[in-house]
């Protein structure tokens, strides 16, 4: 759940200084004077590799398909990429991952997560070869505990949770324990016509999910939902201060045409200042999913799967503003907007790690072994982020800002213009891939935190992992809907022992 | 001019509009409800899908009705003399409204009253003959006598209920005061008429009780309008006439239903007049309530609902009322057909933007409800002599009727007060005010506008 300036366009609409609306054409805010011109339009130097990125930028030539991405309007299966050269079907395995500068991956997977870290810094931090630390956010991971990541991290709660797996205490009594308790590994049981009311357990509950004593809502399904495969786990939770669940995710596998596997994660968080944002992350997310199975199993490189997955999420989420909603219901606070939500996808295909977002939900990479480099793998579309890259405002000021989580991207009718963010990895040794709302990460902001809170034995037990990750957001104060899914990436090149690290 | 070859009844639409959003510890919870009848007769036609009432009388022909027409023939109708010529021509107009096989008797009313058409206690089959038959009746009324308002609507109650109708509806017109008989004696004639049949009050001239009239309008769910001069009586007659044949489905009830622990503040009609209904309520069950609407025709009108809910910590959610439009059950034994509902939520959120906007629906009937109440005010205050009492509350008038754009009262206003600046309410008494005048800002003071969307 969130708030988007939907009258905001990616490109400023507003005076950084007072917020103002700029005529068209102005170099300096006509109500406070703020150099307009020294605000970038948007900053599209992005650290990871977009799919939109600047032809400038040096093309690796050992990669061709990943650069035929720069054709904006993609074929469902192109026969050849921009430059006519023939562009078949290629496995995974056949391509080398690229960074943001668009080179191989091969050349520098240790410096990789450190890149990531150097977001802040986009120009810049495809040129460096050397990890160098930009602040706080990149101290080295095998140090102590980050000072606001010990605040945050409860001691007591964190592996209380760990030692009873998918039972994890709630900060505040709420109605929907029993629902946690009682089906820890399955969606929780949608209630039926003639259950008994969770909150005052006399009355019988309505058709309509409310209690016909109290009048209170029942628990929806949608309010804690778990999923597991063999590969990826998935946990959604409503939170402590929300009175629905409007993020979504879904989860899948499927086999690649040369038969090895492939997992899918996608998560998507409902923008609530719209209109029906739980309905627009639902689609979002099972559109994604069945196109990345589709793509996949076709052999369409899972980079170009991962961008035609969110084009297709996104053309989900605009079916839903013809709609009509469904109830006679006029909410003038919120029926003025079309239904709206943000995007974060993983995909592990054979060596490589696609991620692709649009909005502020995230991939952070936690490696197995807790000593080497973490890392966060997106960059945000938010106010935030945006300011921090146009240099206007440091990451502190940029997020102790009220508009700080503002969303400047998003899936939806009345988005400005659909910028899908994708990037491949190719990581060199096992690790966890975390896949979260900002309901997870506001609780675990720097990629230090979020390995911190992240169990040791998460690669091996994703779906505790994932319920120990939404308890320490509910621990936090569970302020927004929780959501968070968790691949486990294992690494079979290095050696005959590394294949017992697929879980 | 009304359609009346209308065959369906009206389908009923609810739709809520609110701010579910409740600051910690909020309470109170608002939300205008719309009620909307479609699809009778003018507009089409559509076919209720289930809400057809298998007992209407003659389905597919149109629910069978009856009116009665009470005439005031007191001695005060003689002066001058063109009010009884109006009345009876009026009469006569409305007559000519009636559609064919509608049941129909005119009401002589001084302090007795008598059934001057057709008489002995029955009702007439509207036609032709019968029509030019009660016109010519009409002819051989004269005035003398007193007031006795009670008496008549218990004659019209009588008449009306003699015949197998599902719209039973009264018009009522006088010129006086209801001198011959007690306030009580009314009060208990409208008591043992309310939901029995409806009725449109009709004062002439301005020597008649602005409250009688309207409290006769709201007691039995009709309007109540003046016609200061009698000449524009048989206009007024059939378009209430008119309206009276646009009428499809009769006691209709507006059912309130409201969890345990939750406090009703009140229920009110606010378009297309103000009218508190909190006290017209009937228990149907444990949790619910029935406050009465009358009878319908093609149109549609705005309630504002008003409760307390208990305290919920936030991200709590709850169904603070289920209003649903309710039919009951002719036979009066089966359980009441439900037409349309809708939802009122309260919903707790630490989201102070959320929280603390007022849905424009809410705060416009707000402003609609406290201007009708500022004008009963400022006009009683005027009356007992408090010019300064009333000089403030007609100011507050005149702001909020200019704030919400309602013209008609803003004009009627500006004929008891010289306003010296709207958006502050600054007016002064004129010296001198019509007591026509006067009468029509007390007797449409109820008036609203809708919002505008």
């Amino acid at each position: 759940m969130k708030m988007s300036q939907s009258q905001q366009q990616p490109a400023l609409s507003k005076c950084p200084g007072c917020e103002e609306p700029p005529a068209a054409g102005d170099l300096f805010c006509g109500a406070c004077g703020y150099d307009l011109s020294a605000v970038p339009a948007r900053p599209d130097d992005r650290p990871t590799v977009a799919i939109t990125v600047p032809p400038a930028a040096p093309e690796a030539p050992a990669a061709p398909p990943a650069r035929a991405a720069e054709a904006v309007r993609w074929p469902a299966a192109p026969e050849t990429d921009s430059s006519d050269v023939p562009a078949p079907v290629h496995r995974p395995s056949d391509l080398p991952g690229t960074d943001s500068g668009g080179r191989p991956l091969a050349e520098q997977e240790r410096e990789q997560a450190q890149q990531r870290e150097q977001a802040q810094e986009p120009g810049v931090a495809a040129e460096r070869g050397a990890p160098v630390g930009p602040g706080p956010g990149a101290e080295p991971v095998g140090g102590p505990e980050p000072s606001a990541a010990a605040v945050r991290h409860d001691d007591r709660a964190a592996p209380a949770a760990a030692e009873h797996p998918g039972d994890f205490a709630l900060a505040a009594p709420d109605p929907r324990t029993a629902e946690h308790s009682a089906a820890p590994a399955a969606p929780a049981a949608p209630p039926a016509g003639g259950q008994v009311c969770v909150a005052c357990r006399s009355g019988r509950v309505d058709p309509d999910g409310y209690c016909e004593n109290c009048g209170h809502a029942q628990p929806r399904e949608r309010d804690h939902m778990e999923q597991e495969l063999d590969a990826v786990a998935a946990v959604s939770d409503r939170g402590l201060r929300h009175h629905r669940n409007e993020d979504s995710f879904a989860v899948s596998s499927t086999a690649l045409p040369d038969g090895s596997p492939a997992v899918v994660a996608i998560v998507c968080d409902g923008v609530s200042s719209a209109s029906r944002p739980d309905e627009a992350s639902a689609a979002a997310a099972n559109a994604a999913n069945e196109s990345l199975l589709d793509s996949l199993a076709r052999g369409t490189h899972p980079q170009q799967a991962m961008h035609e997955a969110i084009v297709a999420a996104s053309e989900a989420v605009n079916a839903l503003a013809q709609e009509p909603a469904g109830a006679m219901e006029h909410d003038a606070h919120r029926h003025q907007n079309a239904p709206a939500c943000t995007l974060v996808g993983a995909v592990m295909a054979g060596e490589l790690l696609i991620v692709g977002w649009v909005g502020d939900s995230r991939v952070y990479w936690v490696p197995q072994d807790r000593t080497q480099p973490t890392a966060r793998l997106t960059e945000d579309d938010s106010w935030a982020a945006q300011m921090v890259a146009a240099g206007l405002m440091n990451e502190a000021e940029a997020y102790a800002d009220e508009r700080a989580h503002a969303i400047t991207g998003w899936l939806g009718a009345d988005a400005y213009e659909l910028e899908p963010h994708t990037a491949a990895f190719k990581p060199d040794r096992p690790g966890l891939v975390v896949v979260c709302t900002d309901g997870l990460w506001n609780y675990a902001e720097s990629a230090e935190e979020m390995a911190a809170a992240v169990p040791a034995d998460a690669q091996e037990h994703p779906l505790r992992g994932a319920q120990v990750l939404v308890g320490h957001a509910l621990d936090g104060g569970g302020h927004d809907n929780v959501t968070v899914a968790l691949l486990p990436f294992a690494v079979r090149s290095q050696g005959a022992g590394s294949g017992c690290e697929t879980v | 001019m009304a359609n009346f070859s209308k065959s369906h009844v009206p389908q009923f639409s609810v739709e809520v509009y609110q701010n579910a959003f409740l600051p910690e510890g909020g309470r109170e919870v608002n939300a205008i409800v719309t009620v909307t009848s479609t699809g009778g007769g003018t507009t089409g036609g559509i076919p209720l899908a289930d809400a057809a009432p298998s007992s209407a009388p003659g389905a597919g022909q149109g629910p069978g009705a009856a009116v009665v027409l009470m005439v005031d023939c007191s001695g005060s109708m003689d002066y001058p003399p063109t009010k009884m010529r109006n009345a009876r021509d009026a009469t006569a107009a409305a007559i000519d409204t009636l559609r064919e096989g509608t049941r129909f008797a005119v009401v002589a009313g001084t302090h007795v009253a008598k059934d001057v058409y057709p008489g002995n206690g029955r009702l007439a089959v509207a036609g032709a003959q019968t029509k030019a038959q009660a016109k010519e009746a009409l002819r051989k009324l004269s005035a003398g006598g007193g007031t006795a308002i009670g008496t008549w609507l218990r004659l019209a109650d009588r008449l009306l209920n003699s015949a197998e109708v599902s719209i039973r509806h009264g018009i009522l017109l006088t010129d006086g005061r209801n001198e011959h008989e007690s306030p009580e004696d009314l009060r208990a004639a409208l008591d043992s008429c309310a939901g029995r049949f409806t009725c449109d009050a009709r004062g002439v001239g301005t020597d008649w009780e602005v409250k009688e009239v309207t409290g006769i309008a709201a007691a039995l769910l009709g309007t109540a309008d003046i016609v200061a001069d009698p000449s524009g009586l048989a206009a007024d007659f059939t378009r209430m006439m008119e309206n009276a044949m646009g009428k499809e489905v009769a006691d209709v009830a507006l059912r309130l239903w409201t969890p345990v622990g939750v406090e009703i503040r009140f229920v009110k009609q606010v378009a297309p007049t103000v009218a508190d209904l909190t006290a017209r309520r009937t228990e149907a069950n444990a949790r619910a309530g029935d406050y009465p609407t009358g009878s319908w025709g093609d149109e549609s009108r705005d309630y504002h609902v008003c409760v307390v809910v208990p305290e919920a910590g936030i991200g709590q959610e709850m169904l603070a009322a289920r209003v649903s439009l309710i039919l009951p059950d002719p036979s009066g034994a089966g359980t009441p057909q439900t037409l349309s509902q809708g939802l009122v939520r309260a919903v707790w959120t630490d989201d102070m933007v959320a929280s603390t906007s007022i849905n424009p629906q809410v705060a416009h009937y707000t402003g609609q409800a406290e201007l009708a109440q500022v004008i009963q005010q400022g006009l009683d205050a005027r009356k007992s002599g408090d010019f300064d009492g009333a000089t403030a509350k007609l100011g507050r008038a005149v702001q909020l009727a200019s704030a919400s754009g309602n013209q008609d009262t803003a004009k009627l206003l500006s004929k008891v007060v010289d306003v010296v600046d709207a958006a502050t309410g600054t007016v002064r008494l004129k010296a001198k005010v019509a007591e026509a005048d006067e009468m029509t800002l007390e007797t449409r003071s109820t008036k609203t506008v809708r919002v505008k969307k």
